[in-house]
């Protein structure tokens, strides 16, 4: 069915997506529980801040990405300095760019998850002498679990798809930042590429349908107080 | 000395007050709705954290606002049962019961014993009737070995058959553990019955 080739592209997409949700998830669920549970000053301007990447061109956050990363951005610098590592052109940067287009949608999810908790069972829970650890790890976490899981999926199927910010922040090299959007821009470019774009494209479809049915059933779930953990 | 509490807190436009010492046995806060009631149990348990005001139990104070004691509900050692339930919707009934225990505390076939809840163990919470979610939470408060009960309104939106069931269990509890009871109504034949002293609010 996919040629050796093809199957690379599914494999380094399934890559970028994976390690991407990875990275995300600490720092989304971090981001989430500031936004949900946090009073602070500014808490509308980090809210704003994060959902950025969602309404911004993806060009320009590629281009963002591209000055801080780059050999004489801030981040970049220190990573040439005391790695001597770079992640321009390698599939680190796409799934960088990846993590950080899906940010907006992976916070979301997490954040009305962590809302929909009833802080009334925490209470309970602290009158039955757990502290505030416990109560996070017994009660809050496996709670929201599913919903966190429904936007790692999302996050997932959404840094699959990225394109934009990816091709101008680490350009399309074929085996290393050509995951499967990419790859099917090069192949309708080439002349004959017709039938490649049609597998692609259908494996594209057919994981996004996959993410989507999962994601939905996961907050199905979590919306009738069931668990998953 | 069982309860010596008195405290006062704003909450929107009226203030929330009470001040009473009880002995031993059941204590019924009685007033209509909308007084503060659960206000006032929030405040014993350190849910709610009151202006002014000292909460002593069994000799021990958990707050005083004049010497800036606050101790956090965890240590309090309060079994709270709320006008809802609220169970733990991802635990069983046995693993909500076990949530509160200490090892070596509580115990656990006499509570199950007297308040018959032994059948429902293996059951989810969302499948247990009012009645029965209602006696699995008081289970839980008793077995987290506390000092002192407090029970919101613990016969509200049951069956008159459901209500006799829970008042038994609530006089055994007063009669057999001798733990102390404070308990919040507003029907005035509930008072009569479960009360060793009423404050009226």
């Amino acid at each position: 069915m996919l040629s050796p080739e093809e199957w690379g592209i599914v494999r380094l997409s399934l890559l970028v997506g994976g390690t991407a949700m990875l990275v995300t998830l600490p720092v989304a669920f971090g981001l989430a529980w500031l936004l949900a549970r946090g009073r602070f000053p500014g808490k509308v301007l980090l809210d704003g801040v994060v959902h950025l990447p969602l309404v911004v061109p993806p060009v320009v956050t590629g281009w963002a990405l591209l000055l801080l990363f780059g050999p004489a951005g801030p981040i970049g610098a220190w990573l040439a300095q005391w790695f001597g590592v770079s992640v321009l052109f390698r599939w680190t940067g796409a799934t960088i760019a990846a993590g950080v287009m899906a940010l907006p949608l992976v916070v979301r999810a997490i954040r009305l998850s962590i809302e929909a908790v009833d802080r009334q069972l925490e209470q309970a829970a602290r009158t039955l002498g757990a502290g505030r650890w416990r109560v996070f790890a017994t009660i809050t976490l496996p709670l929201c679990a599913p919903g966190v899981l429904a936007g790692l999926v999302l996050g997932f199927a959404r840094s699959i798809g990225e394109f934009g910010a990816t091709i101008t922040f680490v350009s399309n090299v074929p085996g290393e930042t050509a995951t499967l959007p990419l790859a099917i821009y090069s192949a309708l470019q080439r002349p004959g590429g017709e039938a490649m774009v049609w597998r692609l494209a259908g494996v594209s479809v057919g994981l996004s349908l996959i993410a989507l049915v999962a994601s939905e059933w996961l907050a199905r779930r979590m919306g009738r107080g069931l668990h998953v953990l | 000395m069982s309860f010596d509490v008195s405290l006062s807190v704003r909450r929107g436009e009226s203030r929330i007050a009470a001040s009473f010492v009880t002995g031993p046995g059941a204590t019924v806060l009685f007033g209509p709705s909308g007084i503060g009631k659960t206000s006032i149990l929030q405040m014993v348990a350190g849910l709610l954290k009151p202006e002014a005001g000292h909460v002593w139990i069994a000799g021990e104070t958990l707050f005083d606002a004049a010497t800036q004691v606050d101790v956090p509900p965890e240590r309090r050692r309060i079994g709270y049962v709320f006008q809802e339930a609220r169970l733990f919707p991802h635990r069983r009934v046995a693993a909500n019961l076990r949530y509160g225990m200490r090892p070596g505390a509580g115990d656990w076939d006499g509570v199950i014993a007297m308040l018959g809840i032994g059948h429902l163990l293996d059951r989810w919470p969302r499948t247990l009737s009012g009645g029965e979610a209602r006696r699995v939470a008081i289970g839980r408060a008793l077995l987290s070995d506390p000092r002192v009960l407090l029970l919101d309104e613990p016969l509200s939106s049951l069956d008159r058959a459901r209500r006799g069931d829970i008042l038994d269990a609530l006089m055994s509890v007063r009669d057999r553990t001798g733990i102390p009871i404070l308990m919040v109504t507003h029907d005035p034949d509930e008072a009569e019955r479960i009360a060793t002293a009423i404050v009226r609010l």
